[in-house]
């Protein structure tokens, strides 16, 4: 009876959610994202993980600054999102105009610049 | 109950952040994509940053995701297999980018001592609103000269490459 709850205790995770824990996630996410960029071979999924990448930060960001009590990292964040949004704008269209060009979006077969 | 939103948020974030990575179709890993977006929204809410997560679910969830769902139904393009063997160069840069993650992970874990909790007082709309127009004002003015810039690219990226040409 008095071992459940000490079991409990042992088996739950730390309690408090603090500073470290966001950022574990955002280091999380930002690996994860690289990877992605690393080993994946369509342009659009290396793309999405550049995103990943991109969120990864803002949350790190948002995280530092709600710990000091400031509100320029949130600022920095909001222009993040900004960029990130004519980022993804642009990058599409050249995508768009690469895929009119060689009719793929596969890394290895766009080797326009090789050489 | 702040920590197991935290907790659940966190996993469901890294779990679709994985799924983008490891799915083999484009539309999948959008999807996955949106699920990240949204829970790392979650998570600004959680870090009392109300008025970012809307923002970034505007932005990223209403327009991003969309635009890339967009794309890979109209270039109707295959994920490719992931499961392909990779080049030694890449495989390298992979393990180097891996052993160098767990050491600053555990480097963060071991010594990092930073302070647990996260200060209450969140800044509302008002100081938000105050410091962009004050302190960042310039900033903010570049910012919109940037979106006008990238619509004309996308404008003029977009436009037939064939129309000029044919001309030649």
């Amino acid at each position: 009876m008095s071992a459940l709850p000490s079991l409990l205790a042992v088996a739950s995770l730390p309690a408090e959610a603090g500073l470290n824990h966001y950022l574990l996630v955002s280091a999380l996410l930002f690996a994860i994202g690289f990877f992605g960029v690393l080993l994946r071979k369509n342009t659009l999924v290396i793309y999405m993980c550049l995103e990943l990448m991109l969120n990864a930060s803002a949350l790190a960001a948002v995280a530092f600054s709600r710990h000091n009590g400031t509100i320029d990292g949130l600022v920095l964040v909001f222009f993040i999102i900004t960029v990130a949004a004519a980022e993804v704008a642009v990058g599409l269209a050249i995508i768009v105009a690469l895929f009119r060009l060689r009719h793929t979006v596969q890394v290895e077969e766009l080797t326009l610049l090789k050489n | 109950m702040a920590d197991f939103l935290f907790y659940l948020f966190a996993f469901l974030t890294v779990l679709a952040a994985m799924g983008v990575v490891v799915n083999r179709n484009a539309v999948n890993a959008a999807m996955c994509l949106l699920l990240s977006f949204a829970g790392v929204a979650a998570l600004f809410t959680l870090l009392d940053s109300g008025l970012l997560a809307f923002v970034f679910l505007l932005v990223y969830a209403g327009a991003v995701v969309v635009l890339f769902l967009f794309v890979v139904m109209l270039l109707d393009v295959q994920g490719g297999d992931p499961r392909k063997p990779y080049q030694p160069i890449t495989a390298a840069a992979a393990g180097v980018a891996l052993a160098l993650l767990v050491t600053g992970l555990l480097s963060l874990a071991e010594r990092g001592r930073l302070p647990g909790s996260v200060p209450a007082a969140a800044p509302g709309f008002k100081e938000f609103a105050a410091r962009l127009f004050t302190t960042y004002l310039l900033p903010v003015e570049v910012t919109g000269f940037l979106l006008l810039i990238s619509m004309l690219g996308v404008v003029v990226l977009s436009k037939r490459l064939g129309t000029r040409g044919a001309v030649k």
